[in-house]
C-alpha cells in the first residue's frame, strides 16, 4: 500500500536470534541492521554457517523451536515481532514471501500443483472459487512460462528449472511484497540460473516486489543485486550499492572474497586461511580479526563500529573506524603467530 | 571357513567393539535416557531374579509340599504363599521367579546362537556376493515372511523330535526365527560398507578379504546390533511364551515357563481364580516391555533422523549502549 | 527389489509377482525339510503308542512317508499346487478344514485390523505431532505395552475383567459352551459366520456372534494397534522434517493443514506398505488368540493340532497361512506403489 517509493518494506535494527544448545547460545545472527525498498533487490552474502540463512527464516517467522529474536523487525512501518504467531502466519504468503534452494523437496510429491495452489490461495482468501483460483494460478504460470497444460501434474514430472519456476510462481502468486531468496539457483545449472535471475528481475519491475537475496555467490550479487550485504559470523560486516562495495571493498574480508573469486583470469588460488568461526564462541571483538591480513590491535580487544560514508556504504571495521574511538597503540598490526594461534582455537 | 577364523582372532578387538557397543548409550539424553534407564532397570530386576532364583524363590518350582505339610490346590494368595498356588498345588510366586530364570536362559541361548549363525553368514553372504549370496538373500527373506509364530512352532515340532521339551530345544526352535534379522542387516550394512571407499583403499593396498571383512566391515556392522538384539529378545521371549502356552515349549517337568502356566490357568478364569493368570501375566509382560523399552531407547539415540537436537532455552542478555564493550 | 519410485508401474507389478513364486517354492521347501528331516515320523509321532506296529506301517505307507524322500518332496510341491495340504489324522482334508475354519480367522483377523486402524492412526499421529509431550511419552507407553504384552495374557486379562469381573460381556450358556458347532454355521454360503447369519435373516444369532468376537477382536487389535501407533509416529515425524512442510509454513499454512495434509498424508505411504508386513503378525497373534478364546479358526486348529500332535494338520495348515501371507505382502506392496504418484506409466 505504501506508495512512498523511500520509504522501507523491510527494516531491520540490531536484529538477534539465538539459538541455545548444550554448548551455550548459538548467535546466529548477531545484531544486524538494514532496509530494503520496494523494488530493490539486496543480496546478502557469506559462507556457509555465517548466519544467512538464519536471518533470512527469522524474517518470515520460520525459526524452529528455541530460537529467540530480539530487536526490531518492521514490515512497513509495523512492528513485526510485536504480533501473535497467528497475525505473522496470515502475513505469508500475502505479504512475507521465500522461496527455497531446493525446488524437488519443496513441493509435496503426492499433491498436484493445482492442489499446492488451492491450498495457498483458499487459506488467505476465503471463499475464493476454484475458478478463480484456477484462474489466478494459471496467470502467474503463464509469467513463468509454464503452460496451463500442465496445471495438474506432479511435482516429479517438471524439470529442475521448471520446479523453481513453480516454487517461485507459488511463492508470488498472493504478490508479496516483500521475498526472501534463499539460495534459489545454487542446485541448478547455469543456463536455468540465468533464467530464474531474469525472471526475479522481471517481478522486480512489474509488481516492485522487494528482495532479499541470500548467496554465496558473488557473480549472482552482481548480476542481479542493487544492494549487497556481505555476511560474517553473525555480522553484516559490510553493506551498501552493489557495484560500489564491489568495486571498492572496505571490509578485509569482502576484499578477500573478491579475490578467492575463480574467474577465466584466475592464475593462482587465493583463500582466506583458516576456518569461519564458532558461532558458539566466536573471537572476541571483531569476529574477523584471527584470519584478517590487516588486523590491528584493537581488533582483538573492542568491537567494531559501524562507520557510513557519503554514498551510503556502511562498514564495521576499525580500518575504517572512528579514530576517536581507537585507543593508544590500537592500530599497532596483530603479530601473524598470534593470529595463527587464534586460527587454533 | 573364513567367518570362524574372523570371529575368533577378534578377542584384541573385543575391547574396541565393545566399545562401539557401548558409545550409543552414552549418547542418549532427555527422554530417551529416561526410557533406556527405566528398562535398563526392569530387566535388571528381572535378571537379578534368574540368577538368583534358588535363593529368592520361597520353594522349587514343582514344589508341592514343605516341612511336611502338603501346599493347598488352588488356594488364593496368603502368608505362605503370597501369589497363591495352581492346581498343580505349586507356589505360583517361586514358578513366577524360575520362570524368569527359564525365560532368560532361553533367550540368551537363542541370541547368542542367532548371532553366531546370522552376523557371520551375513558377512560372508554380502561381501562375497554372487549366486551364494542370491540364494541365501533368497532363502532368509523367505523365513523373514514366515509368521514367526508359525515359524516356530513348525521348528518346535523338529526340535521336540530332536530334544525334547527341554530349553535346548525351545532355544533352537526361537533361534531359526532370527537369524533371518541378523542376516539381512548384517549382509545389507555389509554389501553397502564394501562400496566404501576405505575399502577400496584397503583392497589396493592388497588387504585379504578376511582382514577386511573383520577389521573394516565388521565394526560399522555391529553398531546396530545392540538394538535389534534388545528387540528380538523381546520378542523372544514372548514367542517362547507363546510356545509355551501351545504345548510346544518346555515342559513343566524340566522348568518352570510362564507361558505353560497361562495356559492352565486359563480353566481357572471361568471358575473365577485370577491369581494364576495374573501373576505370570504380568512378569511376562513386564519383561518384554522393559527389554523393549531398552531396544527404544537405544534407538532413539542411533537412529538419526528421530534424534531430536537437545535445544536448551537461550535468553537474550540485554543490550549496553554502543560504547567500547558488547555485553557478552 | 524392484524400486517403485522412478520406475514404471505395470513392471513394479509384475516383477513383484514373478518374485512371489520361488518365494512361496522356498517356503513350501522349508516346511517340508523342517518336518520330514525330523528322526522319526509323523505317523508315530502322533498316534504311536496306540496302535499296532502294523497298523502304524500300514499308516505310512498310506501317507506315503516309506518312498525316498525326492518323491514325497516332488509329491508335496505337486499336491500344494493343486491346493491340496494333505490330511489330517482324522481323515479330514485339510482344504475341507481351511474352508470351515477360515471364514473364522478372516472375521476376527478384520475386525482386530480395524480396530487396530481406528485405534492406533490417530493416537500415532497425535504422538507425531506433540513430539515429547506427556501425551506423546503416555502413548507411546500404551504403545509398547499393548505390543510387549502377549495377546494372550492380554486375552485372559480382559476375560477376568470383563466377563467375571465386571460383567459387561456375557455370553448365552449354550453359545459360551458350544462355540465350535455354533460359528460353523449351518447355511454354509460363503462359510464365513457373520455373512452367512446376516444373508439368512438370523439376527439373534449374528448379534450373539458379534458379542463373541468382541473381547478377541480387541485383544488382538491392541497387539496390532502397538505397532501402528510406532509406525504412524516415526513417520509422522519424520513427514514433518520435510522441505515442503517448512516451505508450506512460509506460504502461511496452518499447523492443523501442515499435519492433515502434508504430514499425515505423506506418512500413510511408508505406512501402507509396512502394514503389508503386519498381517504376518496379524496371524500370529490370531493363533494364540483363537486358542485363548477358543474361537473356531484356523489358529484354533493349528492349537488342537499340536496338542494331538498331529504333524500333518499343523503342516498343511500352517503352509497355506505362510502362502497367505506372502500373497498379501505382495499384494499391499503392490497397492502402495499404485497410491505413490510418482511411480506412473
Amino acid at each position: 500500500m505504501s506508495a512512498d517509493p523511500r520509504e522501507p518494506v523491510i527494516s531491520v535494527r540490531d536484529l538477534r536470534v539465538w539459538y541455545g544448545t548444550e554448548r551455550g547460545p548459538v548467535r546466529a545472527v548477531d545484531e544486524v541492521s538494514f532496509e530494503v525498498r520496494p523494488g530493490e533487490t539486496l543480496g546478502l552474502v557469506g559462507e556457509s554457517g555465517c548466519g544467512k540463512s538464519t536471518l533470512g527464516r527469522g524474517l518470515l517467522g520460520l525459526l524452529p523451536e528455541g530460537a529467540k529474536m530480539d530487536g526490531e523487525l518492521n514490515y512497513r512501518g509495523e512492528d513485526l515481532l510485536a504480533k501473535s504467531a497467528k497475525q505473522r502466519r496470515a502475513m505469508r504468503g500475502t505479504e512475507l514471501g521465500m522461496i527455497f534452494q531446493e525446488p524437488l523437496t519443496r513441493l509435496n510429491p503426492l499433491m498436484r500443483i493445482s492442489e499446492h495452489f488451492e491450498e495457498t490461495l483458499a487459506i488467505h482468501e476465503k471463499g475464493i472459487s476454484k475458478q478463480e483460483i484456477r484462474h489466478r494460478a494459471l496467470e502467474v504460470l503463464r509469467t513463468m512460462g509454464i503452460p496451463p497444460t500442465r496445471y495438474r501434474s506432479y511435482p516429479h514430472e517438471f524439470s529442475g528449472g521448471m520446479r523453481q519456476r513453480l516454487m517461485i510462481a507459488l511463492a508470488l502468486v498472493l504478490r508479496p511484497a516483500f521475498v526472501v531468496a534463499d539460495e534459489p539457483t545454487t542446485a541448478l545449472d547455469v543456463l536455468v540460473e540465468a533464467q530464474i535471475i531474469r525472471i526475479l528481475h522481471d517481478l522486480r519491475q512489474s509488481f516492485d516486489t522487494a528482495f532479499l537475496l541470500i548467496t554465496h555467490n558473488l557473480g549472482i550479487i552482481a548480476e542481479a543485486c542493487d544492494r549487497v550485504a556481505v555476511m560474517y559470523a553473525g555480522k553484516i560486516v559490510e553493506q551498501g550499492d552493489a557495484r560500489e562495495v564491489f568495486a571498492r571493498p572496505k571490509h578485509p574480508y569482502t576484499r578477500e572474497l573478491l579475490r578467492s573469486t575463480i574467474s577465466l583470469s584466475t592464475t593462482g588460488l587465493n583463500y582466506i586461511p583458516g576456518a569461519p568461526p564458532d558461532l558458539v564462541e566466536p573471537p572476541p571483538a571483531c569476529h574477523f580479526h584471527p584470519r584478517c591480513p590487516d588486523a590491528m590491535r584493537v581488533c582483538q580487544t573492542v568491537d567494531p563500529v559501524e562507520t557510513t560514508d557519503a554514498k551510503g556504504h556502511r562498514v564495521e571495521c576499525w580500518l575504517h573506524g572512528p579514530e576517536s574511538l581507537i585507543p593508544e597503540g590500537g592500530r599497532t598490526p596483530l603479530e601473524r603467530r598470534e593470529l595463527s594461534i587464534a586460527d587454533e582455537a | 571357513m573364513a567367518a570362524t577364523e574372523s570371529v575368533s582372532t577378534d578377542t584384541r578387538r573385543r575391547r574396541g567393539v565393545l566399545r562401539a557397543l557401548l558409545s550409543p548409550i552414552r549418547e542418549t539424553s532427555g527422554l530417551a535416557r529416561w526410557i533406556l534407564l527405566t528398562g535398563m532397570f526392569i530387566t535388571a530386576f528381572f535378571l537379578v531374579l534368574a540368577i538368583f532364583a534358588p535363593w529368592i524363590a520361597p520353594y522349587g518350582f514343582d514344589q508341592v509340599e514343605a516341612n511336611g505339610v502338603e501346599f493347598p490346590e488352588t488356594a488364593p494368595p496368603s502368608d505362605e504363599h503370597w501369589f497363591g498356588t495352581n492346581v498343580m498345588e505349586y507356589d505360583v510366586l517361586s514358578r513366577v521367579i524360575w520362570g524368569a530364570r527359564t525365560a532368560i536362559e532361553v533367550v540368551i541361548l537363542a541370541i547368542v546362537l542367532s548371532l553366531a549363525i546370522g552376523v557371520p553368514l551375513g558377512l560372508v553372504s554380502g561381501y562375497i556376493g554372487g549366486w551364494l549370496d542370491r540364494v541365501l538373500v533368497l532363502v532368509m527373506d523367505a523365513l523373514f515372511v514366515f509368521p514367526s509364530l508359525l515359524l516356530a512352532i513348525v521348528a518346535g515340532f523338529l526340535f521336540s523330535n530332536v530334544a525334547g521339551g527341554s530349553i535346548v530345544s525351545a532355544a533352537l526352535s526361537i533361534t531359526v526365527i532370527y537369524i533371518p534379522q541378523y542376516f539381512r542387516v548384517v549382509r545389507n550394512t555389509t554389501v553397502s560398507a564394501r562400496e566404501a571407499t576405505y575399502v577400496e583403499a584397503a583392497n589396493a593396498i592388497g588387504a585379504p578379504r578376511r582382514t577386511v571383512m573383520a577389521r573394516y566391515v565388521f565394526p560399522n556392522v555391529v553398531q546396530s546390533v545392540p538394538v535389534i538384539g534388545t528387540l528380538n529378545a523381546a520378542d523372544a521371549i514372548s514367542t517362547l511364551a507363546a510356545l509355551g502356552f501351545l504345548g510346544l515349549g518346555i515342559q513343566p517337568g524340566d522348568a518352570a515357563e510362564w507361558g505353560y502356566d497361562l495356559q492352565r490357568a486359563i480353566e481357572d478364569v471361568d471358575a473365577g481364580i485370577w491369581w494364576t493368570a495374573l501373576y505370570p501375566g504380568l512378569a511376562l509382560t513386564l519383561l518384554i516391555t522393559g527389554l523393549t523399552l531398552v531396544g527404544e531407547g537405544l534407538n532413539e539415540t542411533i537412529n538419526p533422523t528421530l534424534r531430536k537436537r537437545r535445544l536448551r532455552k537461550v535468553t537474550l542478555p540485554p543490550r549496553q549502549p554502543e560504547t567500547a564493550e558488547e555485553a557478552k | 527389489m524392484a524400486d517403485p519410485a522412478g520406475g514404471s508401474l505395470p513392471r513394479y507389478i509384475g516383477q513383484r509377482l514373478l518374485l512371489m513364486i520361488p518365494m512361496i517354492w522356498v517356503i513350501l521347501t522349508l516346511v517340508f525339510l523342517l518336518m520330514r528331516v525330523a528322526p522319526g515320523d509323523p505317523v508315530s509321532a502322533s498316534v504311536g503308542g496306540r496302535l499296532s506296529e502294523e497298523a502304524l506301517d500300514a499308516r505310512r505307507e498310506a501317507a506315503g512317508l516309506n518312498r525316498p524322500l525326492w518323491e514325497q518332496y516332488f509329491e508335496y510341491l505337486g499336491d500344494a499346487v493343486r491346493l491340496d495340504f494333505g490330511t489330517a489324522t482324522d481323515g479330514t482334508p485339510i482344504t475341507e478344514i481351511i474352508v470351515d475354519n477360515g471364514g473364522a480367522t478372516l472375521t476376527l483377523t478384520m475386525a482386530a485390523f480395524l480396530v487396530a486402524l481406528v485405534l492406533g492412526i490417530p493416537l500415532g499421529l497425535i504422538a507425531g505431532r506433540f513430539r515429547d509431550s506427556a501425551g506423546d511419552v503416555g502413548i507411546r507407553l500404551f504403545g509398547i505395552v499393548t505390543y510387549a504384552a502377549p495377546v494372550f495374557v492380554t486375552g485372559i486379562l480382559f476375560k477376568i475383567l470383563f466377563v467375571e469381573k465386571l460383567g459387561w460381556i456375557q455370553y448365552s450358556s449354550d453359545i459360551a459352551t458350544a462355540p465350535t458347532e455354533f460359528l460353523i454355521s449351518e447355511n454354509e454360503i460363503t462359510h464365513i459366520a457373520l455373512l452367512d447369519l446376516a444373508l439368512v435373516g438370523e439376527w439373534a444369532a449374528f448379534e450373539e456372534v458379534l458379542w463373541h468376537l468382541v473381547l478377541p477382536a480387541v485383544t488382538l487389535g491392541l497387539l496390532i494397534c502397538g505397532v501402528f501407533i510406532r509406525l504412524v509416529r516415526v513417520n509422522v515425524l519424520q513427514a514433518l522434517k520435510g522441505d515442503y512442510v517448512e516451505a508450506a509454513r512460509a506460504r502461511g499454512v496452518g499447523e492443523g493443514r501442515v499435519l492433515r495434509k502434508h504430514a499425515l498424508r505423506n506418512a500413510m505411504v511408508p505406512v501402507i506398505t509396512i502394514i503389508g508386513l503386519q498381517f504376518a503378525l496379524l496371524l500370529s497373534g490370531a493363533v494364540l488368540t483363537e486358542a485363548t478364546f477358543n474361537w473356531p479358526g484356523l489358529g484354533f486348529r493349528v492349537y488342537q493340532g499340536i496338542l494331538d500332535r498331529d504333524y500333518i494338520a499343523v503342516q498343511g495348515i500352517v503352509t497355506f497361512l505362510a502362502i497367505v501371507v506372502v500373497v498379501i505382502s505382495v499384494v499391499i506392496d503392490i497397492v502402495g506403489a499404485m497410491i505413490d504418484p510418482r511411480v506412473r506409466y
